[in-house]
């Protein structure tokens, strides 16, 4: 039956139609793991047994005549920087290594009382840090679509998962596109929800004021059901809400597209964006215009500049938040030192790598008594400034389309010794983070070279179900169905 | 030379919330060594604080009492530095916008009205603390006083002397106790203080270079290291010095302050606001409502002791400033019958006493304040002498049922007025000292007060003295 090729929506209907059992999905995963993991290194950890048992748990329930939730019984891959009871949670970096958290994350607790069943932990760029998954101290993921290039970062494991068909669903966690970057570069569609929509409490933080964890399958009505599962305010988390919540956000995959507005943000088309990612973009505009929709043009003069307010606030925060890794209580202690200082010292220069070093030290530098307000202040004010234009542009459109990424996934190893050409992958994807709102990446076709190109639609402010029905509509139009590339 | 000094104080107030400021675990002193934390409290990755709104309300409230501005807007901001006692290597404080500023507070010193400005109140949460032992090498961590709920109430530099200081210091502790906001438990560490001082030539308008000083746990502490720092200034500029700005370390024990840092080595804290944390909105409502529940003060109550019981403003200093004190006061006060300066001089007299050789605070005797007005009553009636009072006062204080008139009856303690009694024992004294009763009539009439004694041993301390004087002048 090919089960692990199936979208959460199409086992939702097996599962209750008893077509087929939980256990008999998560084995189909776990055997195409068996198949593709070792070109596709995706996972850090498979929690294959307590995944089984889970599986029988709900199968038994099922059985009984219990009524479970619709996304009970279907596998999930979890990114290794959300906390998972019991199970390691490394967020790819040697100072975690032997981390076991005592808790889960609020997420966690939603997808085990939604009987979603966690296949595993993946990969992704240390701390979040990074746009290849190349940062990770374990392993490169590779890109399903061509395993010699990256499959994007920061949750490029949970991407390769879900178009490795290593997953059904997955988690991933987006600070300035490291959702939506893994996503375009591999084909798959993931969501960075609107800031405070998903609790962040058990996310290991990066930038705590632009880190959202989001939604990634391989359909748009997919990524609606796993957001209705995650979506809420939390006690947990003082800057969740539950502002415009839906409990069910498939029930808005069908408004109509026709009589919204689309608008093109010109200053995302243009220099350093690719020919074929712009055609492909501008040809998913006219498949808007076709479905009945307005395309404007509209105008975010501030993008030029996001990119540097972007690493002045995340790398501030960053430098903050990972300052507890001190060796002192969990994770990595060096072995030799002769003082306290000593300890500190040896142990965050063994325990980090060469990007989350250089992330401390600028955020450290940013937020220096005499330099707060010419980067940190200066940050926090261009924010401001971002949030109103983009408040003007929806007063003009009812959503953004732009490219998610400027090009198709690169090589591995090809950026890696070029942070800033390695930071650019990312200039399309930060204003949203700054401004906390919502986008979508999806694929909207191949370059020449075959690698799937993504588009990416920004909405207003808990605007959602907008993007997940605009999406919708594009899948539905373009006749779109996801296609396993043939790995090996 | 004479010199002036200037003193600032920032004292740290525990708050005696339920539970901690980011967390739901207990806010208690004491328990087991790293019993009382969670994994919010203890900084583990992924954890998330959320403010406990008491603590907001429990710093308004000192606030209002030290007349501040609220500020209805506040947020909350990192103090990063890493230290193994602080989980988080940062501490959630306030920086820029405090909850409550420019305010002031008033007490009487040697009979005069003094103000100290109040600069900011704000919120914060508690580090752990290192336990070092000689059982084993290196230090260990107990975390349980992580995020325990901080107020920082920050002076002007208004203070003058040590003694002023430690004024204001007893002021901001009766106000944290009549507000029922803070233990105040100097031995456990719920009010700690960290001292700047400076001097500067008598006359001068601009301040000297301060020094802080840090790890101050006691009043008297702060007296000592004040007046340590005084001196250590003082002889530094006599010798041709001057005094560099400093953070130094107060050592109680040793009686002595050592360098902790200077100015160059100034911690940079790198603070921004908390990205974890909303602003904190206060209504003007909840403000007002919060200002109503504001009981009468220290200040209000010396004020009014003076003013409805004659009390000198000492006496109504003493009685005010302790809480526990005060409430008994009041209890007394409220059963009646005895005038007020009785049962102050009672309470701050022999009561007082007792209470500093034990160390404790009235409250913890079981002294009842319907035994100490009967007692009074008794004595003031004369129908018991001030020593038998003494000797009940003995008996009542450590029981919470004791029956007052039992005990003058049993221990044989009541006043013999009846001038039919004692005229046998005036007579038997003048027969028994013919000498004093010759000095007497040779103009000397201070042997009056002997004979009056020599009447009380007779009568085994019985008699009532007003009696006995009467008698003896009437029959010598």
């Amino acid at each position: 039956m090919e089960l692990y090729k199936k979208t959460a929506a199409e086992l939702a209907e097996m599962l209750a139609a008893g077509s087929c059992t939980a256990t008999e999905i998560v084995e189909d995963i776990y055997a195409q793991i068996d198949a593709v993991e070792g070109q596709v290194d995706a996972y850090l950890t498979l929690c294959r047994e307590d995944a089984l048992a889970q599986a029988a748990e709900i199968d038994r329930r099922r059985a009984a005549g219990e009524k479970l939730p619709p996304l009970a019984g279907v596998p999930i891959a979890v990114k290794d920087n959300i906390c998972t009871e019991g199970v390691s949670t490394t967020c790819a970096s040697k100072m975690l290594e032997n981390f076991v958290p005592p808790y889960s994350a609020t997420v966690v607790d939603k997808l085990r009382q939604a009987g979603l069943i966690t296949i595993g932990k993946v990969n992704m760029d240390e701390f979040a840090m990074g746009s290849s998954c190349e940062n990770s101290h374990f392993k490169k993921t590779k890109n399903p679509h061509d395993l010699t290039r990256v499959p994007g970062g920061s949750s490029g494991g949970s991407a390769a998962a879900l178009a490795a068909c290593e997953a059904t669903l997955a988690l991933g966690s987006d600070t300035g596109g490291s959702i939506r970057q893994p996503a375009a570069f591999c084909g798959v569609v993931g969501l960075k929800p609107t800031y405070g929509a998903v609790s962040r409490y058990g996310l290991v933080a990066f930038a705590s004021s632009l880190d959202q964890i989001g939604p990634m399958g391989r359909s748009c009505e997919d990524v609606a059901m796993l957001l209705s599962v995650i979506t809420s305010k939390d006690e947990l988390d003082a800057t969740s809400t539950d502002c415009a919540h839906r409990d069910d956000y498939r029930a808005y995959l069908d408004q109509d597209v026709a009589g919204m507005r689309v608008g093109l943000p010109k200053e995302y088309f243009g220099e350093g964006v690719s020919q074929e990612v712009q055609s492909a973009v501008l040809a998913a505009a006219d498949t808007y215009r076709r479905l009945g929709a307005e395309v404007v043009e509209v105008s975010i003069p501030s993008t030029a500049h996001a990119l540097s307010a972007y690493y002045i606030i995340s790398s501030a925060e960053a430098s903050s938040n990972l300052a507890r890794f001190d060796g002192v209580k969990y994770g990595y202690r060096a072995k030799e030192y002769e003082s306290l200082t000593d300890m500190y010292v040896n142990s965050r220069t063994e325990g980090f790598g060469d990007e989350v070093k250089r992330r401390i030290m600028l955020g450290t530098y940013v937020l220096s008594s005499g330099y707060f307000d010419a980067y940190y202040k200066k940050g926090k004010a261009f924010q401001r400034q971002l949030c109103c234009e983009f408040e003007q542009a929806f007063a003009q459109c009812d959503f953004l389309i732009t490219p998610t990424v400027p090009t198709t996934a690169f090589k591995l190893g090809e950026n890696v010794d070029d942070p800033v050409a390695m930071y650019k992958s990312d200039i399309c994807t930060v204003t949203v983070n700054i401004a906390g709102l919502p986008a979508l990446s999806m694929p909207c076709g191949k370059d020449a070279a075959g690698l799937p190109i993504g588009m990416q639609l920004i909405g207003p402010k808990f605007g959602e179900d907008k993007l997940l029905s605009a999406g919708h509509a594009y899948e539905k139009a373009t006749g779109w169905h996801y296609a396993l590339p043939q790995i090996g | 030379m004479e010199y002036e000094v200037v003193i600032g104080l920032e004292v740290h107030a525990e708050l005696s919330t339920e539970s901690k400021i980011y967390c739901s675990c207990k806010n208690a002193f004491g328990g087991m060594v790293n019993a009382q934390v969670c994994p919010i409290c203890l900084g583990m990755p992924g954890t998330l604080p959320t403010l406990n709104k008491q603590v907001v309300d429990y710093a308004i409230l000192m606030g209002h009492a030290t007349n501040c501005k609220i500020n209805n807007i506040t947020k909350q901001d990192r103090k990063n530095y890493m230290y193994p006692d602080l989980p988080k290597a940062y501490q959630i404080s306030q920086y820029d916008i405090p909850i409550c500023e420019h305010g002031y507070v008033d007490f009487m010193l040697n009979g005069e009205k003094k103000r100290v400005g109040i600069t900011r109140i704000h919120i914060e949460e508690d580090a752990g603390k290192l336990i070092h032992d000689e059982k084993f090498s290196g230090s260990l961590v107990d975390f349980n006083r992580c995020g325990v709920p901080l107020i920082e109430i920050v002076s002007e530099p208004d203070i003058r002397s040590s003694e002023e200081a430690k004024a204001y210091l007893e002021t901001i502790k009766s106000i944290l106790q009549y507000l029922d906001i803070s233990d105040c438990k100097m031995q456990e560490g719920s009010l700690r203080c960290d001292v700047n001082v400076s001097i500067m030539p008598k006359g001068s308008k601009e301040f000297g270079t301060r020094c802080e000083m840090k790890n101050v746990n006691t009043f008297s502490g702060a007296v000592r290291a004040i007046e340590y720092e005084i001196a250590r200034q003082i002889e530094l500029v006599e010798s041709g010095g001057t005094v560099e700005q400093q953070t130094r370390r107060w050592d109680d024990a040793k009686g002595v302050s050592v360098l902790l840092r200077s100015k160059e080595d100034a911690q940079d804290y790198r603070y921004f606001p908390e990205p974890d944390l909303r602003a904190i909105y206060v209504t003007e409502e909840h403000v007002a409502e919060l200002k109503a529940q504001i009981p009468e003060l220290p200040n209000q109550k010396i004020e009014r002791y003076m003013k409805d019981c004659q009390l000198p403003q000492i006496e109504a200093t003493l009685l005010a400033e302790n809480i526990q004190k005060s409430k008994f006061f009041e209890a007394c006060l409220a059963i009646g019958g005895v005038s007020p300066r009785s049962i102050s001089n009672w309470i701050l007299g022999d009561i007082s006493k007792t209470l500093n050789e034990r160390n404790c605070e009235i409250d913890e005797l079981a002294l009842q304040p319907t035994a100490l007005i009967e007692m009074i009553k008794l004595a003031e009636a004369k129908t018991i002498s001030s020593t038998a009072a003494k000797t009940v006062l003995e008996e009542i204080i450590d029981c919470a049922d004791a029956d007052v008139a039992a005990i003058v009856k049993e221990k044989g303690l009541a006043q013999i007025s009846d001038t039919s009694a004692l005229e046998g024992v005036v007579e038997q004294v003048l027969a028994d000292n013919a000498k004093a009763v010759e000095d007497y009539h040779n103009g000397k009439t201070n042997v009056l007060g002997f004979l009056v004694g020599q009447c009380m041993r007779l009568s085994k301390g019985k008699g009532n003295p007003a009696v006995l004087r009467e008698l003896l002048e009437k029959k010598i």
